[in-house]
Parts: structure tokens; sequence; C-alpha cells
């Protein structure tokens, strides 16, 4: 009889179990504490490694289901590691008044990828957001937390060719 | 001597590019040997002429833009530092048509103070609210709310008075508040760029409402996708902490209020109050029953005072000039003013801020200028994606709470967002459906089950496939998700889906008054 295959992240590495470590140790005792940690795990690694839900819910005292179903209620938590850039298309009403629709496809072909899809390199993440507050200046998009507005064909391939040569 | 200059650090300025445009002013003025001293300011609020740099010159603050990198050596050879003449100039900026006509109440400071000083918030105005406050009892405090006449300015247009007495009244051994800060309606920012160019304000909003309800503890919910609203705020409140306006002793009064920023995680739903005190105790953000109402049973079931940043902002100011001053602005029974934010497909986009009473002619035309791409404006949804779209004849409609309502329309947290004759009216009640489908948090059928099936109904129209009776289902549809749903997500998902079906028949292959064609 052959051993069953390892579940898939059923282990988490050492520096990854350090940073959960680190942001309970910090932030179990807050009220509400949950999101806290999350989101101190995402801004760490980049996204919450499934490995690290036993670990937030026994030091919180809930079960694992409780804390997967947070991770997954919320758009904003990753549960795979993004790419190297993080591209965060608008596509709300504001920005579809002005060409978002467009820019969404022109997007999706030149990387390659559908939203919520990491290109076949690691390079580009690519999400949907649903408003920036950019709306004065739509349509907008946010590349690894900085905001870009006004944006047309043009502008999209030229920021898309800073990250090819990045 | 340096000469100040102004360049905003507002997240919409540099999202056109501001910091490389300050960037290329700090390099030529240390080339040309001219001393400058660069303020951040927040955004005036003509977006569209962001970059929006000044300069403080002896008359006042003269103003260019849209200032590109490429503009920086002509504005220099210009003597732009001296308030030359320049093709970018656009005179004195308090002047300006645009800011001349508004009535700046919560936007007095927003892009005039650098917004992370605390003497130059005190300068002007600021702290003078909750002083007065302090000097009051929570029975005079709450009742100067109340006479204002204020009503929530998140979206659903509460009287404030109200929600703060029955916290009041409400014993309790702990009691909160909580900005909502989850600004998820496109085409709206007024909460972002309050944070971003004032951040004081809320502070100090929160602290009144502390007092005068006897809450100790209050909670900022932010929304995870205004990254530079929340460092301008961690800042502001560590400031405010070190300074006495947050803590043990409120600015010397010897009474204690606390304030904490908690993110939220991209949710649409965590905008709608009880799903955010979900989310701020650390679950899954769905909606919670009512009663008990959160100022019975809020926050980890105490009572707790849930407003907007707007809201708060208000309220400084009604604390610092009087109920009666404030409750002079506006009609009927919306009091005082609302920040108006033009959006979409419209030249000049950007925050006005008006008595109510304005209408939306006046605003799209007079202050927005007509459409960006110069095509007829066919269709405005005011009040984000709950909002019901406007057609043409429906313009005069004042902004007022009760002329909304009676359009089958609402306010919001007054959001105008423009589309031009391009529009597909069909493809946005589908995106509408659409939209709720996403972010709907599941509780309840109507909302969860409802928004699929709407969106495969106006796909089934859209296709032409028996679109009569297709669309008597989705009419059907619209009348189970408004009774039936636990919240306005669900609930009113139907106005921008039964406007846009009303007003715009033609955009989903029907007849003037609603009828399939006859193939």
């Amino acid at each position: 009889m052959t051993a069953p295959p390892p579940l898939p992240h059923a282990e988490l590495a050492a520096p990854e179990r350090r940073s959960v470590e680190s942001a309970l140790d910090r932030l179990a005792n807050l009220p509400g504490a949950l999101l806290p940690i999350l989101h101190a795990v995402q801004d760490q690694l980049g996204y919450v490694p499934p490995a690290s839900v036993p670990l937030i819910a026994g030091r919180l005292n809930l079960s694992r289901a409780e804390v997967h179903g947070v991770v997954s209620f919320y758009h904003h938590f990753r549960t795979v590691p993004p790419g190297r850039h993080v591209l965060q298309l608008c596509r709300a009403e504001a920005c579809q008044a002005l060409g978002a629709r467009d820019l969404a496809a022109r997007l999706q072909e030149r990387l390659g990828v559908d939203f919520h899809g990491t290109t076949a390199d690691g390079r580009v993440t690519l999400e949907a957001v649903y408003c920036l507050g950019q709306c004065a200046v739509a349509p907008a998009l946010m590349l690894d937390g900085k905001p870009h507005g006004r944006l047309d064909a043009r502008a999209l391939d030229a920021l898309l060719d800073s990250l090819e040569a990045s | 001597m340096s000469t100040r200059i102004f360049v905003p650090g507002d997240s919409s300025a540099l999202a056109v590019g501001a910091d490389s445009v300050l960037e290329a002013l700090r390099a030529d003025a240390a080339r040309r040997g001219e001393a400058v001293d660069v303020v951040r300011n927040g955004s005036r609020g003509l977006t569209w002429l962001e970059p929006l740099i000044e300069v403080q010159t002896p008359t006042g603050r003269q103003g260019y833009g849209p200032v590109a990198v490429a503009d920086v050596a002509s504005l220099f050879d210009a003597g732009f530092l001296r308030g030359g003449a320049h093709r970018l100039g656009l005179g004195l900026v308090e002047q300006h048509p645009y800011l001349a006509g508004q009535e700046r109440l919560c936007f007095a400071r927003v892009g005039v103070i650098d917004p992370l000083s605390y003497d130059d918030y005190a300068d002007h105005g600021g702290w003078a609210g909750l002083r007065r406050a302090l000097e009051m009892t929570p029975a005079e405090a709450v009742g100067t709310v109340t006479d204002s006449g204020l009503r929530g300015r998140g979206g659903a247009a509460f009287p404030t008075g109200i929600k703060w007495k029955t916290v009041l009244d409400t014993p309790a051994s702990q009691k909160y508040v909580v900005c909502n800060a989850d600004e998820g309606d496109s085409g709206t920012f007024s909460d972002r760029m309050t944070l971003e160019g004032d951040p004081f304000v809320l502070i100090e909003g929160m602290a009144i409402a502390g007092v005068s309800t006897g809450a100790t503890e209050g909670y900022i919910y932010l929304r995870s996708e205004y990254p530079h609203a929340e460092r301008t705020l961690l800042a502001a409140m560590e400031t405010a902490r070190e300074r006495g306006a947050l803590g043990p002793d409120v600015l010397g009064s010897g009474r204690r209020f606390e304030l904490h920023l908690r993110r939220g995680a991209g949710a649409y739903i965590c905008g709608e109050e009880t799903s955010l005190l979900e989310s701020l105790e650390g679950k899954r953000g769905t909606v919670r029953f009512k009663p008990p109402v959160p100022a019975i049973s809020g926050l980890f079931g105490k009572p707790t005072v849930v407003n907007n940043v707007i809201t708060f902002a208000s309220l400084a100011l009604i604390f610092e000039r009087g109920a009666a001053w404030y409750r002079d602005f506006g009609m009927g029974r919306s009091r005082g003013t609302l920040p108006l934010q033009l959006a979409g497909n419209i030249r000049h986009g950007g925050l006005v801020e008006k008595a109510f009473g304005v209408t939306l002619r006046e605003l799209l035309y007079d202050y927005g200028g007509g459409s960006a791409s110069g095509r007829p404006i066919r269709a405005v949804q005011v009040g984000g994606p709950l909002g019901a779209y406007l057609p043409e004849s429906q313009f005069d409609t004042p902004i007022d709470y009760e002329a909304f309502a009676a359009l089958g329309a609402m306010v919001g947290h007054g959001g105008i967002v423009v589309f031009d004759d391009t529009v597909d009216m069909a493809q946005m009640a589908r995106y509408a459906m659409e939209f709720c489908a996403i972010e709907s948090c599941g509780k309840c059928t109507p909302c969860r089950i409802g928004s699929t099936r709407g969106v495969e109904t106006i796909d089934s129209i859209i296709a032409g496939r028996e679109r009569g009776d297709h669309v008597e289902l989705l009419r059907d549809l619209c009348e189970t998700m408004l009774q039936g749903s636990l919240c306005a997500l669900g609930g009113m998902t139907p106005f921008p889906v039964l406007s846009a079906l009303r007003h715009f028949p033609e955009d989903f292959g029907l007849t003037p008054n609603g009828h399939a064609v006859a193939a």
C-alpha cells in the first residue's frame, strides 16, 4: 500500500510560519482580531496561505471553518501567492462610462489571463476592483498600490510595457 | 526668501502625475536657484484640472493646471513663482467660478490647509466644535444635532439626532462610535478627499459623538482600496493623540476618547452598517436582522453610533457654528449642504458642495460643463450602484432626499455618474444585477439567488429569447427583491434595473411603452 499524497499546502514554510506567528503575537488580543491578523499576514506574504488557517484558528479559539469562512468572504484576501506586480482595474460604473470595458478586454488580451489570474511568467496578477474613488479621473487602476487615472489604450500599453521592462 | 507652493498629495492628483510634476518642479527650482517651500495639500476638487499647482502670492493663491512634467520649464520661464501669466494659469483659485458658487462647509479646509498640520487645522476653525461639545451636557449636545436637521450622509439619510439620542438613552457599561468609511459607491469620493485632505475633521466629529453619547471608544472602518487615506489618517490620529485631542483627557476635559482604525477587505456589503459591525467583530460581513438597531445593540452588542465620514465632518461644523446656522442651508427636510461628486463622462469632474436644492441640471451643465466626450448626456446615475438611472427629462429635479424618493431614485452619498449617448442601458442594467451577485453577502434568498437570475433574465432579453415573457419575469423578480431582501443591496438593485427598463426601453429591444417589438 502506498502512502496517500501529501495535502497541498499542508505545511507552512518556516519564514511564512514566522510571519503568521508574529502577526498573531502582535494582534491576537485585539477585539475582533481576525481581519487585522489576515491583513497583517497578506501585507507581509502577499496572500493568506491556507496552511495558516489552523494556526490562526487555534490562537483565536475559532474553528478552522470560521477562519476559512472569513478569508473566503472578502474579495481582498488571496489564497495563492500573487505575481510580482498586482494590477487592480476598476470595473465600476464611473470607469465604465469612459471605456473601462474596453480596457478590461485589452488587459486580458495583452496579459493572457482572466481577472484574478496571474501571468504564466509570474509577473502580473490582474484583479477586478469595484471603485478606487478615482471616479473624476476615470478610468482608473491601481498598480502595486499606486493609482493611475485618465487611462486610455495608449497609457495602458505604456504601463504594461514598463512592467515588461521590470 | 522661499516661495510657498502647493502640490496636492490627494490620490487623484497622484493618479495623474502629481508626484512626477513635483519632482520636476524641485529639480528645476534647484537648477534656477529658486527656493520653494512645498505643501502637499488635499485636492480643491477641481479634479479635471489636476495636477493643480498653486503658488502663494501677496494677492492670494494663484493656480496652474493641469500641469504636466513637460510644462514645468515654461512655468518657471513665465515666472509662475510670482504669479506670472501662463497658458495653464487659472488666476486666484478661490475666485474660480467652479469654487466661487459653492457652499463649501464640510470642504472649507480641503485643498486649503496642510492636511497633517494640527496647527493649520486649529487656525482654520478646527477643534472649536469639540470644545463647544465639551462645555455642553450630553442632552444639550444631542439636542444640537437634532436641531440642526442633519441626516446621515452615507446614503440612508436617517436623522442623526434620533440615532444619537437612542445611544445616549440606552444604559450600558461600554458604548462605541463607529465611522463608516467604506465608501464603496462608484462615483463617490468625498470621504476619500476628506480623509486625505482634512483628516482631523473626522477625528473631531467622532470625538464630539463620543462625548455627546457617553462612548469612550471609536472605530474607523476604512476600505482597503484607500491606502493613501489610511496613511494620512494614521498619521493624523497619532498627532491628535500627541496633542491631546484623543486619549484619556480630551482637550484637557478629563473625558476619555480612544480611536482605532480598521481596514475593510474589499466587500461592498460592509458599507451596510450591520455588515460593517460584523466585519469589525472579525466575522464574515453578513447583514444582521434589525431590530435591534445598532444604536441599542451594535458593536460587540453595545450601543453604537454608526455614521459616515461626511456626517462627522458636518457635525464638527454644526458644533462650531451652531445648529441654526447649519439648518438655514437646504430645502424641505434636507437641511445643510451635500458634497456632490461629478464623475464618469463629464467635462469638469470633481467635487461640488452645495446646499440641498441645487438641480441636477445645474450640476451637470453649469458646474460639470456637459459630457467629457462632447456628445449628449443620455443617462445619469445618482447615488451609487443602487441608484436609479435618470433620463434628461428628470434633470430639473432638485438634490433633495424627498424629491429623489418621489422618482424612485435616491440622493444617497451624492455620487453622480454621467453617461453619454453611446451607453447601452441594457448592459448597465445587467451590470447592476451582476454587481449585486458579486457583492451579495448571501444571507437572504432574494438577493443571493435573485441577482444571478436577474443577469440570466436580462441576457435572455438582450438575446431576444421570448423577450416579452422575460421582461415580465424581470419585473416580477425585481418586485421580489424590492419587497423581500434584508438590506438595501438586494432591496435597491432593482432601482437601476427598472429605471433603465422604464426610461430606455429601446435598448432592451422594446417599444416606448415597454412591449416587446413584434418579430
